[in-house]
């Protein structure tokens, strides 16, 4: 392994996974995390987000590559000896022991003497306001309070690294998001490592400090939440983050950063993605939020003409749907206040952007 | 009376009668035979058919002496003492055995489940008489036969189908990703077995090695083959009791089988019922 910085506390190099030894379901991953760094591994199922987790807890081992905390290598580590805590989709608390011996597992497993467990359960007990409930059993909690339960769990042992498989997916939203702010609130006050893995979007966008956009085995992209929303790196991720419209046109013109985009609807002016090539077919992204619809206050480079179809009212904003001249959909987000123009069905209309949020993305 | 549905003809509802005094004949049926016996266990005469004095409720006409018979009697001793000895060590060994494979049988890698579970499984399909002559011959070359380690070997193969039936069952319900916590907690996977796993398959570990208990506890055809004297079981002690002397201490031993059984299967009903109440499956 080379040029370790100091920071690194846990180093993925070149990990790959494959359960047939023909096909890679994690193709070569590589990642430096920093101490008391939040990372989410964030992908569609079967896109190798939770095979990654799986070999850091060694539940699963590792193909080739090697998986180093604080630079000594784990991969020959057994997974109970790697002190990493886990919390699980399910909870995965033990049902037959009541709130308080889940929390002691961990400690009398680390032979830790009995007065001493007693007063770290009751710590955590409090850090997750579960106080009064150390001696239920985990079925006569709400699904929130057994998260917190196994949240304790992972941490009271107090593991540098926690991961977190989908830990939210079981409830509801409100909860959720209750939840959401309950973690990262732990992981501010404990500044322990996260690897948090999931495919809800928001949920990662709100939590995490860095972002890693799995798709296919691959790392699309690593990066802080609003890089990854403003500048995706290609257009799976552009598609995947947050909602997008695509415009598909023919490039005319590059001009370093940017360039010029024949399309039906317009000629766009917009940002340059990596790999885009003169002449080639390209697909413009335009968020649903940065396009305005004619007339309006805003400055604005590119102006696509678009018939509308149809209008549906949210509450707290409009969408609008029109159509490109080659029949695809576009979108548009307008706040619900006075701004929000009524239309004819079939007429005509201009949406106006800036082009700065427009990307140009290689079409394949 | 039964409030019917208006739509209900007459046929329908001598249906609903007929059915229920249908079943009614059958467990009739199933149960008169056993029934049958517990009074007649208490005959003061040494017949097997109710006498005048008994039907007539005449105290003189009952009594306890065939269960006298069965404490003074050596040989019910001994057979008595030899079917509990044969009965919990084949159970023991059993449950041991058909828990571990059980669990192995659980695992997701496991290579030819299916065969290895028809294997295991096979005493219980097999027709007990083959397995007999099968194990006479085979425990005769290692001088099995007539001694108490052959019969509980044999007894405890019958027992195991039993309790890897039960315990795949509890196994069925069991959480993976527990055991996984537990190896995230910092523990072996031995004790994650230990504490985790075993607490939560207990009650079909129990229910499993009951049923094996009782699998060797009313085997007869093994033991004909393979037991000597020595090993002389309540059930061998019954048959040649029904051959030799009829007296009614067949029925008082009958009717202590069926307390026992009765109390076993009470035993497994709570376990049950425990094991729902702590949010496993039944």
């Amino acid at each position: 392994m080379k040029d370790i910085s100091p920071a690194t506390f846990l180093r993925f190099d070149n990990v790959k996974k494959s359960y047939d030894q023909k096909n890679l379901v994690v193709k070569g991953f590589d990642m430096d995390v920093r101490q008391g760094e939040f990372i989410t591994l964030l992908g569609p199922s079967g896109s190798g987000k939770t095979t990654v987790l799986m070999m850091l807890a060694g539940f699963e081992s590792v193909t080739s590559g090697d998986i180093a905390i604080s630079g000594k290598s784990i991969n020959n580590t057994a997974p109970n000896k790697r002190n990493i805590g886990m919390v699980f989709q399910n909870y995965a608390l033990f049902p037959h022991m009541t709130v308080a011996d889940n929390l002691a597992y961990p400690l009398s497993v680390r032979k830790m003497p009995r007065d001493q467990i007693k007063a770290r359960v009751a710590e955590y007990l409090a850090l997750v306001e579960l106080s009064d409930f150390g001696d239920r059993r985990p079925g006569q909690l709400s699904g929130g309070q057994k998260q917190r339960v196994a949240l304790a769990r992972a941490m009271i042992f107090q593991p540098e690294l926690i991961l977190m498989d989908e830990p939210l997916g079981a409830l509801d939203k409100n909860l959720r998001e209750q939840m959401q702010f309950e973690i990262t609130r732990l992981h501010k006050q404990i500044g322990f490592t996260v690897i948090y893995v999931t495919h809800d979007q928001t949920e990662a966008l709100s939590m995490s400090d860095r972002i890693a956009v799995f798709n296919d085995g691959v790392v699309q992209q690593c990066a802080p939440p609003s890089e990854l929303y403003e500048r995706p790196v290609n257009a799976f991720v552009a598609d995947f983050i947050g909602e997008n419209n695509f415009v598909s046109g023919k490039v005319e013109r590059i001009d370093g950063e940017s360039a010029q985009i024949q399309t039906d609807a317009g000629t766009i002016t917009a940002q340059v993605a990596d790999g885009l090539t003169t002449g080639s077919d390209c697909k413009v992204s335009i968020r649903p939020e940065k396009l305005f619809i004619h007339p309006t206050d805003h400055a604005y480079d590119n102006a696509l003409t678009v018939t509308f179809n149809t209008r549906i009212y949210v509450g707290d904003f409009i969408r609008y749907y029109f159509k490109l001249p080659d029949g695809t959909d576009i979108i548009v987000k307008v706040l619900n206040d006075l701004s929000a123009p009524e239309f004819n069905d079939g007429a005509d209309a201009q949406l106006l952007s800036l082009a700065k949020d427009c990307i140009a993305f290689p079409d394949h | 009376m039964k409030h019917f549905p208006a739509y209900y003809t007459i046929w329908h509802k001598s249906g609903h009668y007929g059915l229920r005094v249908f079943a009614f004949l059958v467990l009739l049926f199933l149960m008169l035979p056993i029934l049958v016996i517990m009074p007649l266990s208490f005959n003061a005469e040494p017949f097997f058919t109710f006498t005048e004095g008994m039907l007539s409720l005449d105290p003189d006409a009952y009594s306890l002496k065939w269960y006298q018979e069965i404490i003074d009697d050596q040989k019910w001793r001994v057979a008595i003492r030899n079917s509990f000895v044969v009965g919990i060590c084949a159970a023991l060994i059993a449950t041991v055995l058909g828990t571990l494979a059980a669990v192995g049988l659980a695992s997701p890698w496991m290579p030819y489940k299916r065969v290895i579970t028809a294997l295991l499984l096979s005493p219980m399909i097999v027709p007990l008489i083959i397995i007999a002559a099968g194990m006479f011959f085979f425990y005769t070359q290692f001088n099995l036969v007539g001694t108490f380690t052959g019969l509980i070997i044999a007894h405890a193969a019958l027992g195991v189908p039993f309790v890897i039936i039960t315990v795949t069952a509890t196994l069925s319900g069991f959480d993976r990703s527990l055991f996984v916590a537990g190896l995230s907690l910092g523990a072996s996977p031995l004790k994650v077995f230990w504490d985790v796993v075993i607490p939560l398959i207990r009650p079909g570990v129990i229910s499993g090695g009951l049923f094996a208990f009782v699998t060797s506890f009313d085997e007869v055809v093994l033991v004909l083959f393979l037991a000597g004297p020595e090993q002389r079981t309540i059930p061998r002690q019954m048959f040649s009791g029904l051959r030799e002397q009829i007296n009614p201490t067949i029925l008082a031993v009958a009717t202590l089988l069926v307390v026992l059984s009765a109390l076993l299967l009470f035993v497994l009903e709570a376990l049950r019922r425990r094991s729902v109440r702590l949010g496993g499956t039944g």
